[in-house]
Parts: C-alpha cells; sequence; structure tokens
C-alpha cells in the first residue's frame, strides 16, 4: 500500500540554454518508470511529427507549443515523482536569460538545485547567474551534471577542468552539499545507470544522490516559530481564533507569543487543525490559534516566539529584478510580504552584482534580470526576519502598481558572498 | 545569533502538507479578492477542492459561492451527488448551463449527441462578467497535461478570459498575489501540487463521499477510439458498435459523451487508492476523448479561457 509519509525533496534544475535540463529530467522520468505508457507514446508520437528522433526527452517536460517549435523551455514545468526512497517535486526551469524571472519561480521553493551544464562550454555566465539567484533563495545543496560527456568521448581531464571551476565558485557561493557528476542525459549514463563510460568516476548516479542528499530535511536555523495572520475566524459563541500557515518553528500550546507590530504579549490557549485540535502546529501546517488574552490582530499581522523578528519600515533588501524598466530611486511599487501588502519606495539603490565576479559594483538601477541591494521604506510596518534565518519572514516581492505584475523578488539583508 | 536547539526530526504526513498548502491558497485568494467563486464540476477533484474550502473558512461560512458549469450532458449521479452534496453543506450553489448560452445564439449547438466541451468556455467566462467574479478556484491538477503542468498556482487572464503562457506572472515562494483590474480574473489551483494518488489516498482518508459512478458497477458500454463509452441520452451505438454489459468505474467526471469508463473491479477506496498506484495509463489517458484531438489539445482550450 503506497505511504503518504516519505520524505520530500523539492528540486529545480538550473543552468544556461541548451545544456541539457529538460532531457535530463526526461530521462530521469523515463528512466525510472514515472511516466504512463500514453504518456510516453504522446511523447514518441511528437517527436516524430515534428522530425527531432525517435524520443526527444526534452518533449516530457516541454509541452507548450512554442517549446517543441523553439527547443526551448519557456517557463517552468513541475513533475512529481516517486522512487521506493523519496518523493520529488520537480521544477524544470527555462535557461534563456529572457526568463530568468521563470528560473527564479521555480527555484524559489526548491531544496536542492540539479545544475545542468555542458562540458564543452563550463561555467557560462548564465550558469553563474542561476547559480547565484540559487544562492541568494537559500538553496544549500547542489547536484552538477557535467553534461553532454559523451560529445568529449568521456574524457576525464575534460570533466576534471569543469570541476575544477565548479568547486571554485561553490565555495564563494557558500554551497554545503556539492556533488558533482559526469552524465550524458541523451543516453542516460550515470543519471538512473551507472555508466562504464566512465571507470573514473565512483561517486553517485543522478538518482542516487537525489534520494541520499540532506536537502529537505529540518535545517538547522530554525529561529522562532512564526504566524503571519491570513484570516480571522469568528467562533461560535463569539470567540476568534487567527489562522495562518506556521513557519520557523513550531507551537505548541502554552507557548509565549507575541503579536507584532503591536506588540503585545499573550500565551496560545488552543491549536486547531481543520476544526480538530492538537498540541503542536508544525511548519508547513495551516491551523489557527485560540489565544489566551483578547487582542484586535487582523490579517497582515503576525504572532512571534521567541526570537522576536524586527518591525520596521525601512529594509536593506537583496533584489532580483524582473521589471522591463530598470529599478531607480524614487521609484513607488506595491510590496507584499507575508499576508501584508503596502506601498513602498526605493529610498537607494547601493549596488550591482557582477556576475563573473560575484563583487558588488557602485550603480544607481538595476536592469531587467540583474542582482543588486536596495533600501526600501514602506507605508505600513512590516515584520521581518533576515531571509538567511528564515524564508518566509524574510522574503517578499514587488509589484507594478499599474500592471499588477511581479516585478522583483526580494530577501530581507544581505548575501554573505558579497 | 545562536540557532534554538533541533527537536527530534518529524515526518510530517504529505498530506497533511498539501491540505495546509491548498488551504494557504484558499484564503490568500479569499482575502485578496473580491469576488471569488469556486468552480464545481461534482468530481472527485472539486469535491476535495470543495472539502478544503470548507475546512480553511470552518466554522464560519463558506465567504464564495460554487458555480457549476453545466453542460446538460451530466451523468445524473453527479447531478444528484453535486445538489446533495451543496445542500448538506449549506453553501450557495449557481448554475450557468451551456444549453442558455446556445438559445442566446453565442455558440452553435452541436446536437445531442455531440461534444459541448469546448463550448463550456462561452458559459464560464459570460458566468465570471456577467457576475463580476474577479477569481476562480478550480481543481486542475499539475500531473493531469503537459500544459497544465505549466501553469502558475495564480494563473492570470486577461479581459478576454485568455491564458498567455509565455507571459505568467513570476511566482515566488508562497507569495500569491492576486491584485487584478477590473474585467481581468484570477483562476486559482489550490490543488496544483496533488497527483492523482495523492487524491484517492485524501478521499480515503477522509471518508469522503464521492458521486458513485467512480466506484466498480455494471453498465452498459461501447467501444469507441478505445475506450469504454457510457450508453444512455448522449451516446447511442454507432453502426458496427455493439454494446456490452461490463464491470466498469470512471476515473474522471465529465461529459457522458467524451469520458471514458475503465474495467475495474475497484468498489471500495481501498481498492481504488492500490489501483491508481499500479495504473500503467494516466487518468487522462484512459478516460477523455476531448484531449485526443491534436498535440496541444489543452493549451489551445486553456488559451481560450478553458478551466
Ligand atoms: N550529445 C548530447 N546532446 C544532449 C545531451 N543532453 C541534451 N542534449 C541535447 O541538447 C539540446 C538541448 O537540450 P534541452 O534538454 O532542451 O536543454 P535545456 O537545458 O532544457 O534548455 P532550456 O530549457 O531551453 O534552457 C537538445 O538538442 C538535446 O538533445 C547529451 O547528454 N548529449
Ligand atoms: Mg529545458
Amino acid at each position: 500500500m503506497p505511504t503518504t509519509t516519505k520524505d520530500l525533496l523539492r528540486l529545480a534544475t538550473i543552468g544556461s540554454v541548451d545544456d541539457g535540463k529538460s532531457t535530463l529530467i526526461g530521462r530521469l522520468l523515463v528512466d525510472t518508470r514515472q511516466l504512463f505508457d500514453d504518456q510516453l507514446d504522446a511523447v514518441v508520437a511528437a517527436s516524430e511529427k515534428r522530425g527531432v528522433g525517435d524520443l526527444d526527452l526534452s518533449f516530457v517536460t516541454d509541452g507548450l507549443r512554442a517549446e517543441r517549435e523553439q527547443g526551448i523551455t519557456i517557463d517552468v514545468a513541475y513533475r512529481y515523482a516517486s522512487t521506493p526512497k523519496r518523493k520529488f517535486i520537480i521544477a524544470d526551469c527555462p535557461g534563456h536569460v529572457q526568463y530568468t524571472r521563470n528560473m527564479a519561480t521555480g527555484a524559489s521553493t526548491a531544496d536542492l538545485a540539479l545544475v545542468v551544464l555542458d562540458v564543452k562550454h563550463g561555467l557560462k555566465e548564465q550558469t553563474r547567474r542561476h547559480l547565484c539567484i540559487a544562492a541568494l533563495l537559500g538553496v544549500h545543496s547542489v547536484i552538477v551534471c557535467v553534461n553532454k560527456m559523451d560529445g568529449v568521448n568521456w574524457s576525464q581531464s575534460a570533466f576534471q577542468s569543469v570541476v575544477d571551476e565548479i568547486e571554485t565558485l561553490s565555495r564563494e557561493l557558500n554551497f554545503e552539499e556539492v556533488k558533482i557528476i559526469p552524465v550524458s542525459a541523451l543516453y542516460g549514463d550515470n543519471v538512473v545507470d551507472a555508466s562504464t563510460n566512465s571507470p573514473w568516476y565512483v561517486g553517485p548516479t543522478v538518482l542516487a544522490a537525489l534520494e541520499t542528499s540532506n536537502a529537505g530535511t529540518w535545517t538547522k536555523t530554525r529561529h522562532g516559530a512564526r504566524l503571519p495572520i491570513q484570516w480571522v475566524l469568528r467562533q461560535e459563541g463569539g470567540g476568534r481564533t487567527y489562522a495562518g500557515m506556521v513557519n520557523g518553528d513550531s507551537f505548541f500550546v502554552g507557548d509565549t507569543v507575541t503579536l507584532l507590530p503591536a506588540n503585545v504579549e499573550t500565551t496560545i490557549k488552543a491549536i486547531s487543525f481543520g476544526g480538530v485540535g492538537r498540541i503542536e502546529a508544525n511548519v508547513g501546517l495551516s491551523i489557527d490559534l485560540d489565544l489566551a488574552d483578547e487582542t484586535d490582530a487582523g490579517r497582515g499581522d503576525l504572532l512571534a516566539a521567541t526570537p522576536l523578528p524586527a518591525v520596521t519600515k525601512d529594509i536593506i533588501a537583496t533584489i532580483c529584478w524582473f521589471g522591463e524598466k530598470p529599478l531607480e530611486i524614487g521609484q513607488r511599487l506595491r510590496l507584499k510580504h507575508t499576508t501584508k501588502v503596502t506601498p513602498v519606495r526605493v529610498t537607494d539603490v547601493t549596488g550591482v552584482v557582477d556576475i563573473e565576479t560575484l563583487r558588488i559594483d557602485e550603480s544607481s538601477s538595476l536592469a531587467t534580470n540583474e542582482i543588486g541591494l536596495a533600501n526600501l521604506q514602506t507605508a505600513d510596518w512590516l515584520v521581518v526576519d533576515d531571509y538567511r534565518v528564515n524564508r518566509v519572514t524574510g522574503s517578499f516581492v514587488l509589484i507594478d502598481e499599474v500592471t499588477n505584475a511581479t516585478v522583483a523578488a526580494g530577501m530581507v539583508g544581505r548575501a554573505s558572498f558579497f | 545569533m545562536t540557532p534554538t536547539p533541533l527537536r527530534p526530526p518529524q515526518t510530517a504526513d504529505y498530506l497533511d502538507l498539501l491540505e495546509s498548502h491548498a488551504i494557504f491558497i484558499l484564503r490568500e485568494v479569499a482575502a485578496e479578492c473580491e469576488r471569488p467563486v469556486l468552480l464545481f464540476s461534482g468530481g472527485k477533484d472539486s469535491a476535495v477542492l470543495l472539502n478544503l474550502a470548507m475546512k480553511a473558512f470552518t466554522p464560519q461560512q463558506l465567504p464564495f459561492p460554487v458555480l457549476h458549469i453545466d453542460t446538460g450532458q451530466n451523468f445524473p449521479e453527479v447531478l444528484e451527488y453535486r445538489d446533495a452534496l451543496t445542500t448538506k453543506l449549506g453553501v450557495k450553489l449557481l448554475v450557468a448551463k451551456v444549453q442558455d448560452t446556445i438559445d442566446q445564439g453565442k455558440v452553435v449547438d452541436p446536437g445531442p449527441m455531440g461534444s459541448r466541451n469546448r463550448l463550456q468556455t462561452v458559459t464560464l467566462l459570460n458566468a465570471i462578467n456577467e457576475n463580476g467574479f474577479d477569481a476562480a478556484f478550480g481543481g486542475a491538477r499539475r500531473d493531469e497535461d503537459k500544459a497544465r503542468a505549466k501553469e502558475r498556482i495564480l494563473s492570470f487572464r486577461d479581459g478576454f478570459g485568455q491564458w498567455d503562457p509565455r507571459q505568467q506572472r513570476p511566482e515566488l515562494w508562497q507569495l500569491y498575489q492576486g491584485k487584478v483590474n477590473p474585467g481581468e480574473h484570477l483562476r486559482a489551483f489550490p490543488l496544483s501540487d496533488w497527483t492523482e494518488l495523492d487524491i484517492w489516498q485524501y478521499i480515503e482518508r477522509e471518508r469522503m463521499e464521492l458521486p458513485s459512478i467512480y466506484f466498480a458497477h455494471e453498465r452498459d458500454v461501447v467501444l469507441r477510439d478505445s475506450m469504454w463509452l457510457a450508453v444512455g441520452p448522449f451516446v447511442q451505438p454507432r453502426e458496427g458498435e455493439t454494446v456490452e454489459r461490463r464491470v466498469v468505474r470512471f476515473r474522471t467526471v465529465g461529459d457522458a459523451n467524451c469520458t471514458g469508463a475503465v474495467d475495474s473491479p475497484a468498489s471500495t477506496l481501498a481498492q481504488i487508492v492500490a489501483e491508481v498506484a499500479t495504473a500503467n495509463v494516466s487518468e487522462r489517458g484512459a478516460t477523455r476523448a476531448d484531449d485526443r484531438f491534436s498535440e496541444t489539445a489543452m493549451e489551445d482550450r486553456k488559451r481560450e479561457g478553458y478551466f
């Protein structure tokens, strides 16, 4: 009988256009028999119809007409896989620089980045950009697939020269877990089955590395339980409970919590999940809390256990800018942070990241797909943690006031590698 | 900053996490949008969606109505289920009929045996327009189809109801932002990350009721396009087709004339979970004629504003 408690890993493919990300995911899914017969038949039929061979593995995830016509991924595809060891949510991201916003979308919820690069080209600027964004987003584990090894006759020295480059960059970006694997996504070497073409490689296959990665298990940096209030539930008989999704750490009945920004202390009287009481509210659960004291808490407020987050209207943030026009000093936008939306003004842009050197260059604006540092001033109080200790209370998006488009991913604080 | 000591790792149940994520989305959209609506077909996915919506707002009433797009080609068991469930839960049910859209001359009647699948889009968009809905919850899952696999959880629709897969809004973390201008709307898919197996395991865990046609029963069927179609008012045997009586069940619920039954002895939820866990053919592949027209049938329908 299938179980529902298998450990989950969320991963995103990253890397430059055409280096083989979609082919690799197609290979992984086909070789682990995750595709239904009719889905595989459809990929075969589409490959024949478009004259791209018997089986174009990238068609497993490249499902849009334009993607198949152009042979490129435009937006993230989500696929779900399950092996006896683990459950996976896979985001196959586009490599093209024009779609960096979509890559960030896929990587923002990932625990692990599956990096794909072409052994002949090594670390291209776009691969560096993706790795930099993944590191900023708090992805600590990377599996780097040095792909298209079939194209260099499985030369160990070709592999090794790329390995050195990757190791240098990984150190700079402070990744905690790095595995580098020579593969051919096209032919399936070292993806699910170990290859006989690389007797000099003794490490795991891609699948084995995914199944055994530490990513996705509980992090070391739990830093205080938080509940951004989403909705106030009126209880029968007049009481109110506060509903939202727990992050940071668990809450327990009896815990002292502080309502912010009001700064009012109270205790948790009861916890319920879908109307059923419990004593612990775990991270990731949508629960509601009953508090010992009357408060006027509402949507956009936050309940926190110690150590408490900061209450502020001024934030120093790392920004990935996706807007078509540049981000400039003085610009007005809307900001969404947890369950709060507030007007915001850019008070300063203090630098832009040079992707090649990872240094901050001086700049007073950010162009499309640039990463930089900015100071923002919000109209309303925000209750924030540094992104490095909490991905929920440390993150926000910027929204264009006219089109309502999401134009930036923002992280509170400054990454350590700048 | 000293990290707090770790409590022993806990295996959160995967279904609890999926459920929580869906409830989170339901609450975000209900809080940020002016007039949401929940699309309810009577199928298993929309049943799960409605169950989650009830949980998200209990003990309050559902802060939005439920809308059924009625093609007029339903299985009667599904309509009975729809009415019984919405009455029991005390939710407000709206019904928009494809027949009305036909009578208004907005679309051409395909005839009693013809498919009304594609016409639903017009009825749906009209209903969204007329009621001023700015968000519609749907039970679509990303594992169903390759175009759905590409869609955001909050999916933007322009003033014509169209989906533009090349211009989707970035969707970072779980910061779902649902702001739209007048005339535009959102589709919200709280079940995006659920698979068919997750749905059945959840239904089993929650002991949910479903239309009887999901469970094995005897039925008169004809083989058409390598699918068993139920013989009834919308499907009559054509020349060369023979009617057979077989033990079947439905894996999806759509229009009676384009939803195929599968041979199955599974008559309990546990048996269905076991069957789904070992299936070789996908849910839509096994049962939906509407996806077989072309390589990108779902993408094309979605672009027009389909569910
Ligand atoms: N020789 C060889 N070719 C490969 C290999 N993997 C992928 N390719 C080819 O490289 C091309 C690009 O592959 P994709 O999988 O579409 O690349 P991608 O990284 O997903 O590209 P984007 O998503 O557009 O960024 C295709 O023609 C593949 O067949 C490999 O291991 N060996
Ligand atoms: Mg690709």
